[in-house]
């Protein structure tokens, strides 16, 4: 199992195969990616290497700051830990960049989701809602019956109903990658990835699939 | 937008010619044919395919740029939306200008015969 890379999600355009086919593409920024940190599984029960991402936030807490000291490291803008292997080798302070990945290859790629707030059924989970008219009154976007009467008399758990929606961690997954464009550091992958333009996501190789 | 444009800048095409709506254009596109041969093999054959008819709208937007042309195949309006900028089209040719007021030429959809014409904007 090899590391993965933290991007910046710069948004999604179009391009064309030989073939003549659209492909949309969503633009990964890679920037700079360095290795922080490492654990291992005598140390910390598990191996992961810990990665840094970008250029370091106007503010960094004092914990943080202590943390990059004692790796010997500059202080960076994000963290994100990638399970290894017990025998990989990284150096603390490695670069890592987008050529670790080619064109052709099926990556997972997790960010946090746009987040939109407390939405109702319709949005949340594609609910049909009800009737715009014929006599329908107040129950355009509501949900309907939350179960059976007095056997089970009660609502399951789990019941999909209105509360919070989107701003969680998702991974989407054999998102296949386009293009490579190493030298400045970009990734071209298939399709969408979550999370709003500029957000922070991370690429690593598919755990399913080829 | 503008910061993906970078991306696709080598696929943006130079070589389109000015045309706007109501313009008539020949739109050579590249069609692939598949034979099949003896021995379960795919033959590949390609060749263009004239296209002529009015652009009735264009739709700007980087790569993304398409425009649409209007034609009466056989008393039939028939309509095709191009990407600008596909490798598919091999070349466009402006072949009549025309003078139209409007951006979008949905108009002509109810249009037919005599009332369809445009008239030519001379340069």
């Amino acid at each position: 199992m090899s590391a993965g890379l933290i991007a910046r999600k710069a948004g999604m355009t179009q391009i064309f195969t030989e073939q003549g086919a659209a492909v949309p593409v969503t633009v990964l920024n890679v920037e700079d990616c360095r290795v922080i940190a490492r654990r291992t599984a005598e140390s910390d029960g598990y191996d992961a290497v810990q990665v840094g991402f970008g250029a370091a936030k106007r503010h960094t807490s004092r914990a943080m700051q202590g943390h990059y000291a004692k790796q010997g490291q500059e202080v960076m803008g994000a963290l994100r830990e990638f399970r290894v292997d017990a025998g990989d080798e990284f150096e603390l302070g490695q670069q890592l960049t987008a050529e670790m990945f080619e064109a052709g290859q099926k990556i997972d790629v997790a960010g946090t989701s746009k987040g939109h707030g407390f939405a109702g059924v319709m949005k949340r989970y594609n609910f049909a809602g009800g009737r715009a008219s014929h006599g329908a009154e107040k129950v355009h976007r509501q949900m309907g019956s939350t179960g059976q009467c007095q056997w089970p008399g009660r609502v399951f758990k789990g019941k999909k109903m209105p509360g919070h929606y989107g701003n969680e961690r998702v991974t989407t997954q054999n998102i296949e990658i386009v293009r490579v464009d190493a030298d400045i550091n970009r990734i071209l992958v298939r399709g969408a990835v979550p999370g709003p333009r500029n957000g922070l996501v991370e690429i690593r190789p598919a755990v399913k699939g080829a | 937008m503008r910061a993906l444009d970078a991306v696709t800048q080598d696929q943006i095409k130079a070589d389109i010619p000015e045309f706007r709506e109501g313009d008539s254009v020949r739109v050579n596109v590249r069609v692939v044919d598949y034979k099949d041969i003896k021995g379960g093999k795919v033959g590949k054959r390609e060749r263009l395919q004239a296209y002529e008819g009015i652009v009735i709208a264009r739709h700007n937007n980087g790569i993304s740029s398409s425009f649409t042309v209007r034609k009466i195949s056989g008393g039939i309006g028939v309509e095709r939306i191009f990407p600008l900028h596909s490798p598919m089209v091999e070349s466009i040719k402006v072949v009549r200008r025309g003078v139209v007021r409007r951006a979008k030429l949905y108009y002509l959809r109810n249009l037919r015969g005599k009332a369809a014409r445009i008239s030519e904007r001379r340069v």
